[in-house]
């Protein structure tokens, strides 16, 4: 089973229009979207959902008044100022760390388990689709990521198809980290702007530090070819794939507004063309 | 006053809306870019940076001549962060949340804290504006804890403007929560607009008033305005799709600066925005 996970760094690079592209022109694939803080993918896949699952994961510390004693130690203890001067826990300040619910003398507080997100299995005019939607304000996104990866790899299996095709999510923490391990190789989204080549660069250092090969593309390469140039530049010297570019083609968006792919929506723009060079580099390359 | 500018989606222009803000302003300005893990704000601003401060959060280190393998740092670790592992204790520092529970239950007092280190710190300043930023270290998976230290440089008595990282999960509430505005920067397009109403269920849950920039305005369809009114949120801004915009930003600069006629736009923003903290009820 091969996965490529499609990152980006900075945000709003056109991962997900990159993605939702790729699931319009490759078969025999199962497509994941594992940026649950903002899950997007869906929006454009229109997915059938066939199956929903609660997330369940961290606990949230609860004080009951009748038991509480207001002795004050949850308070010295929490590292969070979770705890207020009225001894009720602010759940979003919350880590879910335990340690008042292991050292109340008087046993009066409780510390349930929480269901933050929903993940989903489903069909698409695509093939199929697993996704996540982590609750709003929620914490956990890196398991989320893991499980829905895990999940997707297992439809991927049942339907026996060796490629999933994962639209990750922005930054370089915890979710990136999570969409990285496992994973074949990664391409990377960036945009010729000083602050997609500093993203870019970041992101780049973080798959090489989880030794994940890395390809990139340049998405509005004709806003600033010369900006364009210094990524690719960087990512040559660094040993990632420069596999193309793709131009400022605002038929991405008007794809988008139609619910639908660029290939679908114009399938001779010259992003769509872009695009199907960008795949047949990338398929190459992964041998799929 | 502090002003957290989001956005849930990425790219819509946070640090765009935030420095530009920020420049067009005068008085006593902090700009704080939370946005750690990918932080961008610098390159407008370009600072005179002046200090470099290396940030870390305590994680559990065991001292085995003390240590009898009873088991309880791992019994309160909810993040696996410790185990007992046949004669020796195993901590796993990146796991570690730093909530200190190991330390406080070990009945031999054989555990005490060393540092991980989540990264760094830089102050400077450009002109009035005072500028700090974090860099989260390639590799530590937690920005939550080097938000909040950035956090740590707000000043009573200053405008403090903080540029948000993207989502809706810890990250953003920590680079919102205190603020007295949220400035959400958004654009109209369908995934602008989902992530923008997960964007707004966080504000709401912190109870913060908000209110609305729609970026690249003339881009995509009328869904975002639809859902600003239905929603009674106030759009206190909307700023073109404009190549000149763009490509000045492609190259680091402030709109401001490249289009000056946008310098009394931004101050406006920031007088309707005190106009709304004025006038509105006290977040509780």
């Amino acid at each position: 089973m091969k996965e490529l996970v499609v990152i980006s760094g900075k945000g709003g690079t056109g991962k997900t229009s990159l993605v939702a592209a790729f699931a319009s022109i490759v078969s025999n694939k199962v497509v994941c979207d594992a940026d649950v803080d903002a899950a997007d993918l869906h929006l454009i896949m229109n997915p059938s959902v066939r199956e929903r699952h609660d997330f369940d994961s961290g606990h949230t510390a609860i004080i009951d008044p009748d038991r509480c004693t207001q002795c004050g130690l949850c308070r010295d203890l929490c590292r969070w100022e979770a705890i207020g001067e009225d001894f009720v826990v602010d759940p979003i300040a919350c880590e879910g760390c335990g340690v008042c619910y292991y050292v109340c003398p008087e046993k009066a507080i409780d510390f349930p388990l929480n269901t933050c997100g929903e993940w989903y299995l489903s069909d698409t005019r695509f093939g199929p689709m697993a996704y996540a939607m982590l609750g709003i304000a929620e914490e956990n996104s890196g398991k989320l990521v893991t499980l829905i990866r895990q999940e997707g790899k297992k439809l991927a299996e049942v339907h026996r198809f060796d490629l999933l095709l994962t639209d990750g999510p922005p930054g370089i923490g915890c979710p990136v980290i999570a969409s990285l391990g496992g994973a074949t190789a990664v391409l990377i989204v960036a945009e010729p702007t000083v602050s997609g080549r500093h993203d870019m660069e970041r992101v780049a250092e973080l798959a090489s530090f989880f030794k994940i090969p890395a390809m990139l593309c340049i998405n509005k390469y004709d806003l600033n070819p010369e900006e364009g140039d210094v990524i690719e530049t960087y990512a040559r010297r660094k040993g990632v794939g420069v596999l193309g570019r793709i131009p400022f083609d605002p038929n991405f968006t008007h794809a988008m507004v139609q619910g639908q792919t660029i290939v679908e929506y114009d399938a001779e723009s010259a992003g769509a063309r872009a695009v199907r060079r960008i795949w047949d580099r990338v398929a190459g390359r992964l041998a799929v | 006053m502090i002003i957290s500018v989001a956005s849930g989606k990425g790219g819509t222009g946070k640090t765009t809306v935030a420095t530009n803000m920020a420049v067009a302003l005068q008085g006593d300005i902090q700009l704080l870019d939370c946005d750690v893990e990918e932080p961008n704000a610098h390159l407008f601003i370009r600072p005179q940076m002046d200090a470099a401060l290396t940030v870390a959060t305590p994680v559990p280190e065991v001292d085995m001549d003390k240590c009898t393998l009873c088991g309880k740092c791992g019994e309160i670790c909810q993040f696996k962060a410790i185990v007992v592992l046949g004669k020796t204790v195993l901590p796993f520092p990146e796991l570690c949340h730093s909530c200190g529970g190991c330390m406080h239950v070990c009945p031999e007092k054989a555990i005490t804290e060393t540092d991980r280190e989540l990264g760094l710190i830089e102050h400077g300043r450009r002109n009035a504006i005072e500028f700090i930023h974090g860099k989260l270290r390639v590799g530590e998976a937690m920005s939550p804890p080097l938000i909040r230290r950035v956090r740590g440089y707000t000043r009573n008595g200053a405008l403090t403007i903080i540029d948000a990282p993207p989502g809706t999960s810890c990250p953003v509430i920590a680079a919102m929560r205190g603020a007295d505005f949220v400035l959400m920067v958004t654009e109209p397009t369908p995934f602008g607009l989902h992530d923008l109403k997960l964007a707004v269920g966080a504000v709401r849950k912190l109870g913060i008033p908000c209110g609305l920039v729609i970026n690249r305005a003339d881009l995509g369809d009328d869904r975002v305005r639809d859902y600003a009114r239905e929603e009674g949120l106030p759009i206190l801004m909307e700023i073109p799709f404009d190549r000149r915009i763009a490509e000045a930003y492609s190259r680091g600069e402030l709109i401001v600066k490249a289009l000056p006629e946008w310098r009394s736009r931004f101050q406006d923003l920031h007088q309707q925005i005190q106009a709304r903290v004025a006038g509105a009820p006290a977040a509780d």
